[in-house]
């Protein structure tokens, strides 16, 4: 083991905190590193000056504040987007609702079948739609009869215009 | 039989009060104590640790035991001290050497202690008193972060991957950083390690 190594592994060698090989590694390289020997004993003194440190207790007053803290909080405080989710009463009631739904929607009679001959014929006398167009046999002339269907049409219509 | 942190906080999310109470017992203590050792006020030390039980208490009703209480704990605990020291890092306290000030109950915040002229053993209690002081303020001038590893290794003596998570940093990353907290700690205290090393 290298002493670089000796850097990732020191601490917990002092804190008894390697496994078993992990420290069979340490001590064999220590056996023969004044330098690294050196720090193992530093880092010990380190540690146990660390523990002259005194424990403070809180003060009388510290667990009577948690509890005023802790008494102004709501009963259950609820995430911003928390009403987006149903409450599982609401939701299995919505879904008996879907269900009843679609299955009354099931079975609703289909509407009556129209017979084509029970379809009432209108009759209008108000308005003579047929006479209106000009018979179907005239669409069979030609350009030229059509342009003088034209002529003749203008001067059907001239003596209306005038 | 003692229930487990773990139990104590489920039985909390199922609504038992007690069992809030008794995490507050078990933890107060060592809460402050960290949140001292890092602000380096013991006011605002409670401040944060009663903090940190209100969070606590607010997160029951979504706490799963993904994870060890007291990582979950000390990381809520490093949080607010970390936010705390930057909120504050301008604002630090200058108090003269000179004002005759009462200790707290370890040593005193950077003030002058006051001891009763009745003392017996007063030398050695200033030398005691000083001693203190120079362990403290070698802490206190290590850089955050491996203040905090050093806490939470030395005092609450959480193992590595607990301490990783919390600074959320990798172990090996972690390890090199408790080294170099060590190494600082060793130049800053050579008088007294020098001795005790002997």
């Amino acid at each position: 083991m290298s002493c670089q190594k000796m850097e990732t592994r020191i601490l917990a060698y002092v804190d008894g905190r390697l496994k078993e090989g992990e420290r069979a590694e340490v001590d064999k390289h220590l056996a023969g590193c004044a330098a690294c020997r050196l720090r193992v004993n530093e880092f010990r003194a380190v540690n146990e000056l660390l523990d002259e440190l005194p424990v403070i207790e809180p003060s009388g007053a510290f667990n009577a504040r948690v509890h005023a803290l802790v008494a102004a909080e709501p009963a259950k405080r609820r995430s911003w987007f928390a009403w987006l989710t149903p409450s599982p009463r609401i939701a299995f009631v919505a879904s008996l609702l879907l269900v009843a739904t679609v299955w009354l929607g099931s079975r609703q009679t289909p509407p009556p079948q129209i017979e084509p001959t029970d379809l009432p014929v209108v009759e209008s006398t108000d308005y003579d739609v047929i006479s209106s167009f000009a018979p179907l046999s005239d669409l069979s002339q030609t350009p030229d009869d059509d342009a003088s269907d034209s002529d003749a049409t203008s001067q059907q219509q001239q003596p209306q215009q005038m | 039989m003692t229930r487990s942190d773990v139990q104590l906080m489920l039985d909390v999310k199922a609504g038992d009060q007690q069992s809030f109470e008794l995490l507050l017992q078990r933890y107060r203590t060592p809460l402050v104590n960290f949140l001292y050792r890092m602000v380096r006020s013991r006011e605002q030390a409670e401040d944060l640790a009663q903090e940190v039980f209100l969070r606590v208490y607010r997160a029951r009703e979504d706490y799963e035991p993904s994870a060890k209480f007291t990582t979950w704990l000390f990381r809520i605990a490093t949080n607010l001290a970390l936010n705390s020291l930057r909120d504050h890092r301008y604002q630090k306290l200058e108090i003269s050497m000179d004002a005759p000030i009462v200790a707290d109950a370890e040593g005193g915040d950077e003030r002058m202690m006051e001891v009763a002229d009745e003392h017996p053993d007063i030398e050695q209690h200033l030398v005691e008193e000083a001693r203190k002081k120079m362990i403290r303020h070698a802490i206190e001038k290590l850089p955050e972060k491996q203040r905090a590893a050093v806490l939470l290794h030395k005092y609450q003596e959480l193992d590595y991957s607990e301490i990783s998570k919390i600074l959320r940093c990798s172990e090996s990353a972690l390890k090199s950083l408790l080294f170099r907290a060590y190494e600082t700690l060793r130049v800053e205290l050579a008088p007294l390690v020098a001795r005790a090393a002997k």
